[in-house]
């Protein structure tokens, strides 16, 4: 079984050499900590850089350059900043190759739900309806199970969606999934020492699962 | 032409009671921190708010909030502000939440003459409901119609007193798209030259979209997350 470390590690196998990708608040932010030798990748940021560099040191904090997540940030040298609107242009315009993103849920048809429990507080968005409605390349980065042990790969979503068929791959703690919208989630992947039985009985949605079934490798 | 003003004070007269201001900003990063504070020292109230961000409890918008100035907000992320959690709740404070992306562009419709556009963000959500539907390419969208407001108050970090303005890092965020959507803008800065110092190949938002200007002092830059290696 992965921790989030683990989860975001096995994301950045995802990675390609000369993509730009947007990463999320959560589990996504670290997949920067991760990327393979000899690929080369830009982050952005929805609220206006492209090429988001290291949290910075003590002396180098400056409030005027933070992350989507208000976390203080470092640009890298190459680095660009620009308007929002410039910024969700990217987006929408499908010049960014990856999103990775959290998840409160996710159906085997693709949509997501990330955004609002009804009854509780509604915190908003953000630029997660306009991510997910656009990326080309979407990958969800979540646990398969929530805090009461129930799957969050189900059949449907309960909770109001982000985006409708739109995800495309999910990695959590148990395995890595394809989303295949006619025939449900296939199963990739298993996490080091998770059974498929294990992943059948955390997935509530339809699962698909087709000859041997390898280990992820996370060399 | 000369648009500077003495002050905050000065710079926000004439805003009333249940008009609609925007306000720059993304989380407290680039925030007109001086106009919020002269905001907060009025009696005006019914405001509905357009920002990205409702600020924190104690500074930002969430120092209107605190007073009970703003009637409605229109945003894309409220989180980390209890009073919002507490009026929003209770139903004293009227609450439109809006992709991000669509806000921006929303805005940057509004100050281009754009009425409205099509956007697949929010399509087959809660966000797409009674919205007219149209395909392209494929591909459902949803019709998103202009922003505008009575007035827009945006923070740059340079700005001369015809009322260009260059921003510094990702403090630009959304103000250069709220500049443009004020039907007056009031541009406060951190330090303000006079015209020809500023080279004109560096200007982000021409002065034609700034009403007014001001400089303040002392910025304080709160910042919400100071997260080091």
């Amino acid at each position: 079984m992965l921790d989030k470390t683990g989860i975001a590690k096995r994301i950045s196998r995802e990675l390609q050499d000369g993509w730009y990708v947007n990463l999320g608040i959560g589990i996504p932010t670290l997949v920067a900590n991760f990327v393979p030798e000899g690929i080369d990748v830009t982050f952005q940021s929805e609220n206006g850089i492209l090429g988001m560099g290291p949290f910075p040191t003590e002396a180098e904090v400056d409030a005027d350059l933070i992350n989507a997540g208000k976390q203080t940030i470092t640009a890298l040298p190459g680095a660009a900043i620009f308007d929002s609107a410039t910024s969700f242009a990217m987006i929408r315009g499908q010049h960014i190759q990856l999103t990775v993103l959290g998840a409160m849920e996710v159906s085997d048809t693709g949509d997501i739900a990330n955004w609002k429990i009804p009854g509780k507080l509604v915190k908003g968005m953000g630029g997660a309806m306009d991510l997910v409605a656009s990326a080309e390349n979407i990958i969800v980065a979540m646990m398969h199970t929530n805090r009461a042990g129930e799957s969050k790969l189900l059949s449907e979503c309960s909770l109001p969606l982000t985006g409708v068929r739109c995800v495309k791959k999910i990695v959590t703690n148990l395995a890595v999934l394809e989303v295949t919208p006619d025939r449900g989630f296939r199963l990739l992947e298993r996490a080091p020492g998770v059974s498929v039985e294990q992943i059948k009985e955390a997935t509530a949605g339809r699962l698909v699962v087709e000859g041997d079934i390898p280990e992820m490798d996370l060399s | 032409m000369n648009k500077r003003v003495a002050n905050a004070r000065e710079a926000i007269a004439g805003i009333q009671s249940g008009m609609t201001l925007m306000l720059g900003g993304f989380g407290l990063c680039g925030i007109p921190e001086k106009c919020i504070l002269a905001l907060a020292d009025t009696d005006i109230t019914d405001l509905t708010c357009i920002s990205n961000n409702a600020g924190v409890d104690d500074f930002g918008l969430g120092l209107l909030l605190h007073s009970r100035q703003i009637r409605k907000m229109i945003a894309s992320y409220v989180g980390e502000n209890a009073e919002f959690e507490r009026q929003m709740l209770s139903g004293d404070l009227e609450v439109d939440l809006i992709p991000q992306g669509s806000l921006a562009e929303r805005c940057r419709a509004g100050g281009a003459g754009i009425p409205a556009f099509f956007t697949p963000a929010g399509y087959g959500t809660e966000v797409g409901e009674g919205k007219e539907v149209r395909e392209f390419n494929g591909k459902p969208h949803i019709l998103e119609t202009a922003l505008t407001a009575d007035f827009a108050i945006v923070k740059a970090w340079k700005g001369d007193t015809d009322g260009n303005l260059i921003y510094k890092g990702t403090a630009r965020n959304f103000n250069p798209v709220m500049a443009m959507a004020g039907r007056i803008t009031i541009a406060e800065v951190e330090e303000l030259v006079e015209p020809g110092e500023l080279d004109p190949n560096q200007i982000h938002t021409p002065g034609v979209f700034v009403q007014r200007i001001f400089q303040g002092d002392n910025y304080e830059k709160r910042i919400e997350k100071r997260t080091t290696r």
